[in-house]
């Protein structure tokens, strides 16, 4: 089996973020980058699905000169080579603007499975893997925990609301999203990271896809989010600011 | 171009909540733009939902009927939203933004060449819609550039749906063109993760942990606080994920939706998914290090501050309170 993975670089979990000055992006100046949290379980899948049934895992992200690290991660946990989308731009594209580089990307590679983690920590619009599928005109299912090869394609694990799942079987190649938690991650081992430096990245630019930046959508402007409530802050150390929250919830929430 | 068009969503036979908060945001919308609002239901033998839903301010409802729209297929619904929006060319399509739309909705958009705007949690003059970003960090304003359909999808709980007038609308039928080769997935039959023993949507005292625990070996600190207050222990995902926790315990758009009179979230930096699972909580108290962790934004009282030390403290002085 054949898998590509799209993964995408983005800002540590716990990183200060700051808006910078035309308030149009966060200043990436001094930010601490790693592979999206869903990513890593989707290439975690493509890695078991190799493990079990033979085959290769390329991974593919698009973006500037820093990503070359996360793709290297990947590379490190036990992808087989790699696929890196040159672009400085990524920025005045939309959801559908990065899905078209990745599909012309992913296209002329023929594979078997797309995997795509189910939303970025960075964005969030969790669009990706879905359009994929409709550019390459591939089945997909969304929000996959389990994935499992059979005879005819694949059963794979959905997550519903609410607790509920459900089974869904669809045919090869296809395109999955990956949620979360499903599996427990690898970390690269020593020799992988030595292995890493030697497998393949071939790069692309966007405009060798043919791609160009139209955006139907464009984020206008960012800012702080609007406080949905007063939040009162209870000062001084521990002990004293327990002890003023159970003073709160005694006499003015009256719960206790 | 024919105004807007709200895509409704039935959770066991009924409308969803959510369903009637995308018609709330769709008002919205239609109050900027001057434009109708007519829902569409797509699905099999939808009559008498359709009933219900033309009870309200709505200028048509819009039945998409079809044997194969039932159970839900991606595919399927791409289809055939896509043969009623090509003849029909809306100015906008608000959707409930829930698992099903984020399934099948961006794929229609871009049947569509168009982008969806999704999860939004506000409509500003512009219109200029409103979404989280950096997981509920900073927010983004967001601008559709006027030519096609604009698709946008809306947050649960972002918009108020006891806001939608009663009206009558008339109700017509759509029967889009399917063959069953078109759909390629299987679905099987919705089936819950475990045995549901825990009822959290009926507690009314919470203590919720988050990844700020950092291990399992820590969790007792946080068992011995809901203990004090006589709390159920919920989670955030992560530590449900990590088995540190039965799923059942796990609050959020994956688990299960609360309201108790107090919340006490330790260690939760408040991602929107779980969020959408406990703002409806009377009481909101948040225990955490980061004090730009967007739980802040929900609380009613916060303690910015280490909780390795504060949750023992408070575990003390509920104890010595309740003596």
């Amino acid at each position: 089996m054949k898998i590509i993975v799209a993964i995408k670089q983005v800002p540590e979990r716990d990183a200060q973020v700051h808006i910078d000055s035309p308030k149009k992006w966060i200043e990436e100046g001094d930010l601490q980058w790693g592979l999206n949290e869903s990513d890593a379980y989707a290439l975690e899948e493509a890695l078991q699905l190799k493990e079990k049934h033979g085959g290769e895992v390329v991974v593919l992200s698009a973006g500037p000169e820093r990503i070359g690290s996360t793709i290297r991660e990947a590379l490190a946990k036990g992808a087989d080579r790699a696929i890196h989308v040159d672009s400085d731009e990524l920025g005045a594209r939309d959801a559908l603007g990065v899905a078209r580089l990745l599909a012309a990307a992913i296209k002329p590679e023929n594979p078997d499975l797309v995997l795509t983690g189910l939303q970025s920590d960075d964005l969030g619009y969790g669009q990706t893997g879905v359009i994929l599928a409709e550019l390459l005109s591939l089945p997909h299912a969304s929000l996959i925990l389990h994935v499992e090869k059979t005879d005819s394609g694949l059963n794979v694990k959905r997550e519903l609301e609410e607790g509920w799942f459900q089974n869904i079987e669809l045919p090869t190649p296809a395109v999955l999203t990956i949620q979360s938690g499903g599996s427990k991650l690898r970390y690269a081992t020593l020799m992988g990271i030595k292995k890493a430096k030697t497998k393949e990245m071939k790069h692309i630019s966007a405009a060798e896809l043919g791609v160009d930046a139209k955006a139907n959508v464009a984020l206008d402007q960012i800012s702080l989010p609007h406080k949905q409530k007063t939040t009162q802050i209870l000062p001084g150390n521990a002990k004293e600011a327990a002890a003023a929250l159970v003073e709160k919830l005694k006499f003015e929430v009256r719960v206790l | 171009m024919s105004g807007i068009w709200v895509v409704l969503e039935e959770r066991g036979g009924r409308m969803s909540r959510i369903s009637w908060e995308a018609v709330a945001a769709a008002h919205q919308l239609a109050s900027q733009a001057n434009l109708p609002v007519s829902a569409l239901l797509p699905g099999a033998n939808t009559e008498s939902l359709a009933a219900e839903v033309a009870t309200k301010a709505l200028a048509k409802v819009v039945r998409v009927e079809h044997a194969m729209l039932s159970p839900y297929t991606s595919d399927g619904f791409t289809i055939a939203l896509h043969q009623f929006f090509e003849k029909e060319k809306p100015d906008y399509v608000v959707f409930p933004h829930t698992y099903q739309v984020r399934d099948y909705a961006p794929a229609l958009a871009a049947r569509l060449g168009q982008t969806l705007i999704g999860d939004v949690i506000a409509i500003e003059q512009g219109p200029a819609f409103t979404r989280q970003l950096m997981q509920g960090r900073l927010s983004g304003s967001y601008r559709h550039n006027g030519s096609g359909t604009c698709f946008v999808s809306v947050q649960s709980g972002a918009f108020r749906a006891d806001t939608v007038a009663a009206g009558s609308a008339s109700v017509e039928t759509f029967t889009p063109n399917l063959d069953a080769s078109q759909i390629r997935t299987k679905p099987g039959e919705p089936f819950r993760g475990s045995a549901q023993t825990v009822d959290l949507g009926s507690a009314q005292f919470i203590v919720s942990v988050g990844r700020g625990i950092k291990e399992a070996e820590n969790m007792p600190l946080v068992q011995e606080l809901a203990g004090a207050l006589g709390a159920e222990l919920a989670a955030s995902r992560p530590i449900c994920d990590a088995g540190w926790l039965p799923i059942e315990r796990q609050v959020g758009s994956s688990g299960q939706t609360v309201a108790p009179r107090l919340y006490l979230a330790v260690g939760i930096s408040g991602a929107i998914q779980h969020l959408v699972g406990m703002k409806g909580s009377q009481c909101v108290v948040a225990i955490n290090k980061d004090p730009e962790a967007p739980i802040f934004e929900v609380a009613d009282y916060g303690i910015v501050g280490d909780l390795f030390e504060v949750v023992p403290a408070l575990t003390e002085a509920l104890k010595a309170a309740k003596q």
